[in-house]
């Protein structure tokens, strides 16, 4: 199998289609990251809202830590759709440039064909997320300097020291990771039952705006389902920048508020993921190939 | 290791919802065979090859491939087998040389460039060896699909019309070397086509399959009926010769005029007497020409087939 993956990320990176999302997610942090250097304090101000009026914080507000968180919040819940080019195409992408067939009339299990593909398109969405990060992270420390973290919560705000926030960025990127694998598995498994890769892709994004609605909106039917869908679960990497605080309300070094919501998150999400890929297994498995 | 059985398939259906594609075909094909599988589109001849290389699993019936069950040991099997399963499609981002050394890879063989270039070279593409696929001609690419389909040396090749797309130098290429894969490196070749003039060509055993079922297997001879074979001559002289040929012992209900083009059917070893016959009767003959074709036969055997079905 391992001869079998190796062809399917050579195959992913030579088609330039690849290279899109790596070029839209340079453009896209680029552009926010040039916008914060601009005009960083006016947008620091407008966050801050009537915070400000009276609370007199000192120092790099706008700096490379908040930054990324910025970018964080925008850009994940956008990745999602660059992930899905590629991954609703592993299967049906085949099926449609006739390639399939030959494939399957190697000497390889349909198993095998599923996980070297899964796998591969999981390299691919952690190379982006690590491209996201290299950029959201390190060059915006490089521009923008590191300073205390400032983060404005619902009803509250949250202050985490310069010195204690590079492992949560590890453990945030590491939770989008799986959050994005959940995607890579969704568009996945929709790609077993298509013929050519539109479908899968915008049914995969459809989900997403969907589930992200029922997610978002507070509405009682809603709020049963919640905590079944994906989307809930994903944005739990916002959950490593909220502390434990003392009895003087300091923030506590080191400290998570609630790692038990990450742990329940991370264990939704690699269910969804073991769900799906054995179902695209079994669905493969059971499929004549008419392509 | 000549006689041994190759394929053997029995009572093989495959039904799609209330469609019988394939429904209970048997045949068998021995080692070293050129087998024709013979059916117009639609027939089931690509379905019932792609249950051979375990694409489409079989509503009933059973394959054995190697004398081993296909199902049971798809993997040792689809090792010893080369295909082209209708268009010969690839991967177009990638070269012609990439493409064969991931297929060749896939089909659990080392190769080396030497190796690969050499295959480019028998199919005609060294030039293009490193050429993206998106470029190619069909012809081009229906090569390069045999130069896959070979890469690992099997033993038996499927190659389900593999002539589609190519010119008439291609096809005469593919013709020989499929002659030659029999022949010289005692392959097994099944080759499937609706071009009846092409699987007469190669083809040392012949399956006619219409509407799903098998409708008559055989070697080329034992299909046509000697009694059968028609005879076409041009002549300036059509109303003297027809006139001439039903006054005599040639006379058959099979005569046919068209303008100066007269036909009739009668015994391949009289012809030369029919020859002589003509001359005799001082009809000028400007060409003459004998059809005793499978695509007359299959003509017949469908129609009886249609009939049969009404």
């Amino acid at each position: 199998m391992y001869t079998l993956f190796k062809i399917e990320l050579y195959k992913i990176f030579k088609r330039p289609r690849t290279y899109i999302a790596f070029i839209a997610i340079t453009a896209l942090i680029g552009i926010i990251q040039l916008g914060l250097k601009v005009d960083g304090k006016e947008y620091i101000s407008f966050v801050l809202g009537d915070l400000s009026n009276t609370l007199q914080i000192n120092g790099n507000l706008c700096n490379g830590y908040f930054v990324c968180y910025c970018i964080l919040q925008l850009l994940l819940v956008h990745v999602p759709l660059l992930i899905a080019l590629i991954a609703a195409d592993m299967i049906s992408g085949e099926a449609n440039m006739g390639t399939l067939r030959l494939l399957l009339s190697k000497p390889i299990s349909r198993t095998e064909v599923v996980l070297a593909k899964f796998f591969a398109a999981s390299v691919y969405t952690i190379l982006l997320l690590v491209w996201l990060a290299f950029l959201a992270l390190i060059i915006s420390i490089f521009i923008f300097g590191t300073d205390d973290i400032f983060l404005i919560k619902n009803n509250y705000a949250v202050q985490i020291a310069a010195n204690d926030i590079m492992w949560r960025y590890a453990g945030a990127f590491v939770f989008a990771a799986l959050a994005m694998l959940t995607v890579t598995a969704l568009a996945f498994f929709l790609s077993v039952f298509a013929e050519n890769s539109i479908g899968p892709i915008i049914a995969t994004i459809s989900i997403i705006i969907f589930f992200t609605i029922f997610s978002t909106m507070s509405i009682p039917l809603f709020n049963k389902i919640k905590p079944f869908l994906f989307t809930t679960h994903m944005v739990a990497w916002k959950e490593f920048f909220d502390v434990k605080v003392d009895e003087n309300n300091i923030s506590i070094a080191g400290s998570i508020y609630r790692p038990d919501k990450i742990i329940y998150s991370a264990m939704v999400l690699i269910i969804h993921i073991v769900t799906l890929v054995s179902i695209s297994i079994y669905a493969l498995k059971k499929k004549d190939i008419l392509s | 290791m000549q006689n041994t059985k190759i394929i053997q398939v029995k009572n093989l259906s495959k039904q799609f919802s209330k469609i019988h594609a394939v429904n209970d075909i048997s045949f068998t094909v021995q080692q070293g065979d050129i087998y024709g599988f013979l059916g117009q589109n639609g027939a089931g001849k690509s379905t019932t090859i792609r249950m051979l290389l375990t694409l489409i699993k079989p509503t009933s019936g059973s394959i054995k491939i190697f004398g081993k069950d296909l199902q049971d040991n798809k993997k040792e099997i689809l090792k010893n087998i080369g295909a082209i399963i209708e268009k010969p499609d690839v991967y177009k981002f990638l070269t012609a040389y990439q493409n064969l050394k991931i297929f060749a890879q896939l089909s659990g063989c080392k190769v080396s460039k030497e190796m690969l270039m050499n295959q480019l070279e028998m199919v005609g593409l060294a030039t293009r060896a490193h050429d993206v696929v998106k470029t190619f001609s069909q012809g081009m690419k229906q090569r390069l699909g045999i130069a896959i389909a070979l890469i690992h040396n099997p033993d038996l090749v499927i190659l389900d019309e593999p002539t589609n797309g190519l010119d008439p130098q291609g096809i005469a290429d593919i013709r020989n070397l499929i002659k030659r894969l029999s022949k010289e490196f005692n392959k097994t070749v099944l080759i499937s086509s609706h071009l009846l003039n092409e699987i007469e060509q190669v083809a040392t055993k012949i399956l006619i399959i219409d509407k799903g079922k098998k409708i008559i297997e055989g070697t080329k001879q034992e299909l046509l009926d000697p009694q059968q074979t028609i005879v076409e001559f041009e002549t300036i002289e059509a109303e003297k010769a027809r006139e001439k040929i039903i006054f005599s012992k040639w006379n058959t209900d099979t005569i046919s005029q068209n303008y100066n083009n007269i036909s009739l059917s009668l015994p391949y070893e009289q012809i030369p007497s029919f020859h002589k016959f003509l001359a005799e009767n001082n009809i000028p003959v400007f060409s003459f020409h004998q059809r005793n074709s499978l695509e007359d036969y299959f003509i017949k055997v469908t129609k009886e087939n249609d009939v049969h079905a009404i």
